[in-house]
């Protein structure tokens, strides 16, 4: 504030009608980069077939028809493994890893957060800097040393590292550095109340909207997973990839890969059109504070 | 060190060392380390455990069928001065990050800021236009089909009707359009964890800082900027920063799945898909852990600088 040497006049606050104007233009265009590709997605699983590959193409649809639909759940008949079997590897995968990761992680980061030990510091800016770091570039030796383990090809494989994901504890923790009260811990603790009852009974209960996020999060990625480079039995594959198989199968499914496409985006989706407010009041603290 | 002195300082205790002290403080919270082991044992495994191991095999010649020899620095020397598709990948990463960070960040931080003085249902539904193409999995193949090589695809039959072209366009195997299209598509994607970040952050400044800076002759909605928002949202923009490192280093994937494998004429060949080509299908496990310890490197190197240029934020 020390460097404002602007007081010639006092000004209330102004929002100049030029600024207004120029923002909502702004606005409006980035709001059309960003919502006419996914309109497109949208006109195309409506398309019947002929209109798909017509010339010249129309972006809107005429005659809108779910028969890309129908073809998509012939083409799951078909296939050799049963697609009921690729979308239970998904939901399963997706249930047990977010689970896991959601009580791991909490607990770690409700210790890390209201228990001053030794060492808490370092531990948690360690999992702070690996926020960078990107799962392809580990991959390969996260490979060597899941063969060692006799994880590769297993669920296990897509599980277990589902619960050492680094954003849902990293929010989780800055959540309860905000939300939960020292006070209300310590007068708990000094009831007799154990370290882990304190967690469970006192502290969990006050930061739901961090659990949802975290919840939301970890589905997201297990949900959106294609193949993955530690898994290649065709039974324990994920439902994402076998909807690219069918996406890949060329013109003739071009009608089916789209309507597989909006099955696909509307899951993620509507979870954060539930979950919205809670997710926003989680990143309200999602701040490093260095 | 300082650190150390200023802890010793604190123990009130005079008859206890600092090493006594911190054994004391460890055993009276064996519940905390109790809680935070399985995280940390998992957290240690699959993220601390193969990072370590890279650098290690990254001095090796290993390839997963024969006993490894140390090779020392051999795999870089390679890297830098023998592989001079590395130095194109190098190149491309550089081009790519320097583009997609900061106009994702910035992208994500104006359109936060935009939306903020909105209502809070239509400030809900702008969010979720912005927040979807992020987490919608492969939608951005969609990008594909709207840039497709052939007259049916709806760019080249537009850019054919109006006459721009005489022959379609095959955007994705064309050298010269390869890049900018996979930033166009990678920006698409880019406002994830830090435009909601950021959203939250202006959510949660305290109101009153406005109009005491109205007061101070704070004359405009840019000073405002600069001299509250940005500095009270700090803690954000430093969070943003890293979720944008990681997106701007980590792009492969869309490249191959629009682009295919390699691109051509290595056009947008990043680091990514040199470490992916030696690492998941060549086998050659020293030199692509080689190449993912230089990222490393270039993603720290990065975040020192990011919080450099953040520190000087509303100053």
């Amino acid at each position: 504030m020390a460097r404002l040497r602007t007081r010639k006049h006092k000004v209330v606050l102004s929002r100049s009608a030029g600024g207004d104007a120029g923002i909502t233009v702004l606005l409006t265009l980035l709001g059309i980069f960003m919502v006419l590709p996914m309109a497109y997605v949208l006109m195309q699983a409506f398309k019947p077939l002929d209109e798909l590959w017509m010339y010249p193409p129309r972006f809107y649809v005429m005659n809108p028809t779910a028969s890309n639909f129908k073809d998509l759940f012939t083409l799951m008949n078909t296939s050799w493994v049963p697609f009921s079997r690729y979308i239970f590897n998904t939901v399963f995968t997706s249930v047990m890893g977010t689970l896991g990761h959601l009580f791991i992680a909490s607990m770690c980061a409700y210790a890390l957060a209201k228990i001053k030990f030794p060492g808490h510091k370092w531990i948690f800016n360690t999992i702070r800097t690996s926020l960078m770091f990107h799962s392809t570039v580990t991959a390969v030796t996260s490979f060597i040393l899941m063969s060692a383990f006799h994880m590769i090809d297993t669920y296990l494989a897509i599980i277990i590292p589902a619960w050492g994901y680094t954003l849902g504890l990293y929010l989780m923790k800055q959540f309860m550095d905000t939300n939960v009260s020292d006070a209300v811990l310590e007068s708990a603790r000094l009831d007799g109340a154990s370290e882990l009852r304190t967690y469970w009974t006192i502290a969990m209960p006050m930061v739901k909207p961090a659990w949802l996020t975290l919840i939301i999060y970890s589905f997201q990625t297990l949900w959106n997973a294609g193949s993955s480079i530690y898994i290649y039995s065709e039974q324990l594959k994920s439902f994402n990839y076998a909807i690219g198989q069918i996406t890949a199968g060329g013109i003739k499914r071009a009608g089916a890969s789209a309507a597989a496409t909006v099955l696909m985006m509307m899951v993620p989706i509507l979870v954060f059109v539930i979950s919205q407010s809670n997710i926003i009041e989680t990143m309200g603290s999602s701040g490093m504070k260095d | 060190m300082s650190n150390n002195t200023a802890e010793k300082q604190a123990v009130a205790r005079k008859d206890l060392t600092y090493r006594q002290w911190i054994w004391k403080e460890m055993k009276k919270n064996w519940v905390a380390y109790l809680m935070i082991l399985p995280y940390v044992l998992i957290f240690t495994i699959f993220t601390v455990a193969p990072v370590v191991l890279s650098i290690f095999i990254s001095f090796t010649d290993f390839n997963m069928l024969q006993i490894p020899n140390v090779v020392w620095l051999d795999n870089y020397i390679n890297l830098f001065f023998a592989d001079d598709i590395f130095l194109i990948a190098l190149k491309n990463t550089f081009v790519f990050a320097v583009i997609v960070g900061p106009v994702s960040y910035l992208m994500s931080f104006l359109v936060a800021w935009f939306i903020n003085e909105l209502s809070p249902r239509i400030r809900s539904i702008v969010t979720l236009i912005f927040y979807a193409p992020s987490i919608s999995g492969q939608v951005y193949l969609i990008w594909g089909t709207l840039f497709s090589a052939d007259s049916y695809g709806w760019v080249n039959a537009t850019l054919l009707e109006l006459g721009f072209i005489n022959t379609p366009i095959a955007f994705f195997q064309d050298a010269k359009y390869v890049m900018p299209l996979c930033i166009v598509v990678a920006l698409w994607t880019s406002l994830g964890t830090s435009f909601l970040s950021f959203i939250a952050g202006l959510q949660g400044i305290d109101r009153s800082l406005f109009e005491a800076g109205a007061v101070d002759g704070v004359r405009n909605r840019w000073q405002e900027l600069w001299y509250i928002t940005l500095p009270s949202m700090k803690p954000q923009l430093m969070f943003g920063a890293i979720m944008a490192i990681t997106g701007s280093f980590g792009f492969g994937g869309v490249v191959t799945a629009l682009c295919g494998f390699p691109s051509v004429d290595y056009a947008a060949h990043t680091i990514m898909h040199h470490l992916e080509d030696f690492g998941s299908q060549r086998y050659e496990i020293g030199y692509s852990s080689a190449i993912a310890v230089v990222l490393f490197a270039i993603m720290i190197a990065a975040n020192t600088v990011v919080k450099k240029a953040l520190s000087k934020v509303g100053s």
